[in-house]
């Protein structure tokens, strides 16, 4: 996801730790982390997906005074000519992360994201009928341009919901 | 507290169990914390109703974020250069999850690493590989 800045706060590493139940102290004693080899809180190694809060136009979460496709009242709250599954109505699944590391974040980082698209390729699932992948690179910028994160992710839509 | 090049041995591996009946509750809590909003991860209705799957299930990212929290705890804070995975099943609420580091290589400083994280029935539910820096 683009994402012009995207500011790194010790809260949000510290809500993203517990979400992914990692107690360890780095991530939220500023004091603990002054003692390890790192000298300050960092985030853990996947904290860079959370830029999703700062993309404007991110497509999986609620905006004020747009539809929603989850449930209130009606199981969901867009009616599309044809559901289907596909995936699962919210435009497909993750298949695949990659991240490389040049150095890791800090609080106090603003980030910038850009994205290119990658290759885009073709697959019969056995469980899901045809598989259809696209794949993207998001390069992670520090406030100096420097490059912190260069992450590569691939989507996969599905024919139909996966067979359990 | 990092890695000796010294100390470690292809097919060295570390173990650690990410969790144990995993709660819907924390697959809201990685929603809050991620951004990741997808109805598919909290919203049984939908879910069931919709897209048709038999509950809501976690984020691939919720378990690429615990699987690195076994990386981070085996190789040390700040210390991976590089991880990748595929998700290659969905993880539902009531799963428990290991996950295995195996040394690869240890060459130039850098150790090269396997990671797998297993279900309760021993299917893999994310596959990948890492690096990181030793002393």
């Amino acid at each position: 996801m683009a994402v012009d800045k995207f500011p790194v706060e010790a809260s949000h590493i510290m809500m993203f730790a517990r979400s992914v139940a990692d107690d360890n102290q780095i991530y939220y004693d500023a004091d603990y982390a002054k003692g390890t080899e790192p000298g300050t809180i960092i985030a853990p190694p996947t904290f860079a997906q959370s830029s999703a809060q700062f993309d404007p136009d991110y497509r999986l979460r609620p905006k004020v005074g747009e539809p929603w496709f989850g449930s209130g009242g009606e199981p969901t709250g867009i009616k599309r000519e044809s559901s289907g599954g596909g995936g699962g109505g919210g435009g497909g699944l993750h298949a695949e992360q990659h991240f490389e590391y040049h150095r890791h974040i800090k609080p106090g980082d603003v980030l910038s994201a850009t994205v290119k698209p990658g290759k885009t390729w073709e697959k019969e699932g056995k469980r899901s009928g045809k598989l259809i992948f696209s794949e993207t690179v998001t390069e992670y910028r520090d406030q100096d341009g420097e490059l912190v994160i260069t992450a590569r992710g691939v989507g996969v839509r599905t024919e139909r919901p996966v067979d359990q | 507290m990092a890695l000796k090049a010294s100390e470690l041995s292809v097919g060295d591996t570390y173990t650690e169990c990410l969790v144990e009946d995993l709660k819907r509750t924390q697959i809201v809590q990685y929603a809050g914390a991620s951004g990741d909003y997808n109805p598919l991860h909290t919203d049984e209705v939908f879910t069931t109703e919709v897209a048709k799957y038999p509950s809501v299930f976690a984020h691939g990212m919720l378990t690429m974020g615990m699987t690195g929290r076994m990386l981070s705890n085996y190789v040390g804070d700040g210390r991976l250069t590089k991880y990748g995975v595929r998700f290659t099943s969905q993880v539902w609420p009531g799963d428990t999850l290991n996950s295995t580091a195996t040394v690869e290589s240890v060459e130039d400083g850098v150790v090269n690493l396997t990671v797998v994280t297993t279900n309760q029935d021993g299917n893999t539910v994310l596959s990948g590989y890492a690096a990181a820096r030793v002393d």
